[in-house]
């Protein structure tokens, strides 16, 4: 699950991370207030009004300003809430800006300059252990650093027995270059948000830009934090922060049916039990010459009415010119399964788009009479090839 | 022959008397597995589909000679699970449970560290050996015994390859679901480490999904140790970047453990790899010469 920057730096300070203070506003006179309040508690005469979606890249597409007075706080709140804000992460049409987080300026002069650092923290799968992964190039697209000077880029695995040491926190604030104050500060920084991600069982943290102020502090100034949906029942408090508009509408009504689907590009939606089936059937529509609509997994118990719910969900979406159902029967019955698309048809009545059923396994022949037998415009297969075929028959008319 | 699991392995079900637990002994029992008892903390002393129940895995372990376990304990409660039977010396757990969180695999993946269990899943569909032990939830029905090991993230995806190659008038050594998860107790790499050290197993068959790097660690472990054909799939070529597909470790992350990437890869290597998941039945008989 992924939470916005706002939550992700109270969560952070909770643990004794210093963070770039802010205050959350859904409109430009909360934004001011947010400001006026900022000011008293930090001192800060400058702003920087941020966007909040569950995307990357905000700077890049104008969702982050500075403002250097109450009235440039106004305007920019006016210009950033209620923007569609597109980002390199966000697809071309990209994410509608509810709020924004005013934050205070941290980039002001002193007696040092500046430096901005890169850190995340992470499962290493190879070692199935943590790791803390960092970089003296904070404020630029991790990706390209890797590429370009992948020398730059260190990393510390976190032993599960003991968890991080000091020695390690050590390391990484001398191969930032730190000395100091900013040193001290950054041996606290790194233990603390170790501490949050381990406590919150997070999937992933990262901190880009890991600000050095001018006055040698060490402060979080942008925070993507991922939580590991595995663990989220033991932390209720922080189920609450999910964010259902940043989230596709049909994507959440899928998951209340327990239906696991998410939305694509293509013109063939598809139905299928188990998430491997599903990713190698939307291969199979590809090689056809379709695209995938959506990936959907109805999980293990394939009955009427889970059938009846993906067929809704699937048929949403305007692009869909045919559907690929594509179900393994293991422990579930073909014939139960093609007795519930029989009934899901029925009940939904006007499918005008066609339908390609491939049922194999258990009772395969029977299910196969059943949609036969049926009357309804299905096109039955029993192997995978011919589910195939039918696929490419079906987009060439 | 094959691997992990026979005729002579003795099992016991983790979680035994739940609603999960009851229905897939039965089956087990059904094709024919050694299940020789169960475990459900208080409800020891009991008896459950004609097996004795135990409050611990060291208790069956040392009454009934049990060396197999199949867990399937709530994600809450499985990676407890796991490490009692580890702690007991079973030296085959397969853990079916579907989502534990994952710092609690990284608690048992270093917990296994230099003991005697292997750990299958968690995840996954399980292990099953034809004709000799079913130790899993996959259907018995659509396999054979032969010679074809089979090595798979997922689970209908397993079943689809089963049964292309029974219907190729092939069979199966054993066929292990590794599990979908970003920690699991056995690699691909290992799992085929252990069909091609298998002298009943001929020829075998990898498969995999986007996420990770286990498929390119197998492919290069094939190609400096690998004595036997290979057919490979990895299933994803469609998915896009960033979004996870089902399995809590499917998703694409860098250019690395993309489909094309790892399809490449192991092309490089020397493993037969198809296109379409529709032809890795048709691809095995042809690789075999069959």
């Amino acid at each position: 699950m992924n939470i916005h920057e706002y939550q992700a730096k109270n969560i952070l300070k909770g643990f004794g991370v210093a963070i770039q203070e802010g205050i959350v506003a859904t409109n430009p006179e909360e934004a001011v207030e947010a400001a006026k309040e900022l000011n008293k508690q930090t001192g800060t005469n400058w702003w920087v009004v941020k966007a909040q979606i569950h995307a990357g890249g905000r700077g890049k597409g104008g969702g982050v300003k500075l403002a250097k007075n109450l009235d440039e706080v106004t305007e920019k709140a006016k210009a950033i809430i209620g923007m569609q804000l597109i980002t390199p992460q966000t697809g071309p049409e990209g994410k509608k800006v509810n709020k924004v987080l005013i934050a205070q300026d941290v980039y002001y002069p002193g007696p040092s300059a500046h430096s901005e650092f890169y850190m995340s923290v992470l499962l290493n799968r190879s070692t199935g252990r943590n790791i803390i992964m960092y970089s003296t190039e904070g404020g630029m697209d991790i990706e390209e650093v890797a590429e370009k000077t992948p020398h730059l880029i260190f990393k510390e695995e976190i032993d599960p027995t003991v968890g991080l040491q000091g020695f390690q926190a050590r390391k990484i604030a001398f191969n930032l270059g730190l000395s100091g104050n900013a040193y001290k500060e950054m041996v606290t920084f790194v233990t603390n948000l170790y501490k949050a991600y381990e406590s919150i069982d997070a999937a992933l943290f990262e901190i880009n830009p890991v600000l050095k102020t001018s006055d040698d502090k060490i402060i979080a100034v942008d925070a993507k934090v991922n939580l590991d949906d595995n663990a989220l029942y033991r932390h209720k408090d922080l189920k609450e922060l999910r964010d259902l508009h940043e989230e596709d509408p049909t994507e959440v009504e899928a998951g209340q049916y327990n239906l696991n689907y998410v939305k694509l590009d293509g013109n063939v939606g598809c139905m299928v039990n188990g998430a491997g089936l599903a990713m190698a059937t939307m291969d199979i529509i590809k090689l056809s010459g379709g695209d995938p609509a959506n990936f959907l997994d109805v999980g293990g118990t394939a009955n009427a009415e889970t059938v009846a719910n993906a067929f809704r969900i699937i048929l949403k979406d305007p692009n869909v010119k045919a559907i690929l159902i594509n179900i393994f029967g293991g422990i579930v019955r073909c014939d139960r399964v093609a007795n519930g698309i029989v009934d899901a048809y029925k009940q939904i009545g006007d499918i005008r788009v066609p339908i390609i059923v491939r049922l194999q396994g258990t009772n395969a022949e029977e299910a196969k009479a059943i949609l036969d037998a049926s009357g309804l415009k299905i096109l039955p297969a029993v192997k995978l090839q011919e589910a195939a075929d039918l696929v490419k028959q079906v987009l060439a008319n | 022959m094959s691997v992990l699991v026979n005729s002579e392995s003795r099992v016991i079900v983790q979680g035994f008397t739940g609603s999960e637990g009851t229905f897939h002994a039965s089956q087990m029992l059904e094709y024919g597995t050694q299940v020789v008892g169960g475990v459900t903390p208080g409800k020891g002393g009991t008896t459950h589909l004609d097996r004795p129940v135990f409050n611990t895995v060291q208790e069956a372990v040392d009454k009934t000679g049990a060396n197999v376990s199949i867990i399937f304990v709530p994600p809450a409660f499985a990676a407890d699970a796991i490490m009692e039977a580890a702690d007991a010396g079973i030296s085959v757990i397969v853990c079916i449970t579907e989502g534990i969180p994952t710092q609690d695999m990284i608690q048992v993946k270093q917990y296994l560290k230099g003991k005697n269990s292997r750990l299958i899943g968690p995840n996954c569909p399980g292990v099953m050996t034809p004709g000799g032990a079913k130790v899993g939830i996959m259907p018995a029905f659509i396999f054979k015994p032969g010679t074809i090991g089979i090595v798979s993230k997922s689970g209908t995806l397993t079943y689809e390859a089963v049964d292309q190659i029974t219907k190729a008038g092939l069979g199966q050594s054993t066929a292990i679901g590794i599990g979908g998860d970003p920690i699991i107790g056995t690699t691909t790499k290992e799992a085929v480490e252990m069909l091609m050290n298998d002298p009943g197993t001929e020829a075998i068959i990898m498969i995999g999904e986007i996420g990770g790097g286990m498929e390119a660690e197998a492919a290069h472990w094939i190609k400096a140790n690998g004595t036997k054909p290979v057919v490979g799939f990895i299933a994803g070529q469609t998915a896009p970047a960033g979004r996870r597909m089902g399995h809590a470790g499917a998703i694409v992350g860098g250019a690395d453990d993309t489909a094309a990437a790892k399809m490449k890869i192991m092309a490089e290597c020397g493993i037969h790899v198809v296109q379409s998941p529709a032809e890795i039945g048709a691809k095995m008989i042809e690789v075999l010469g069959k």
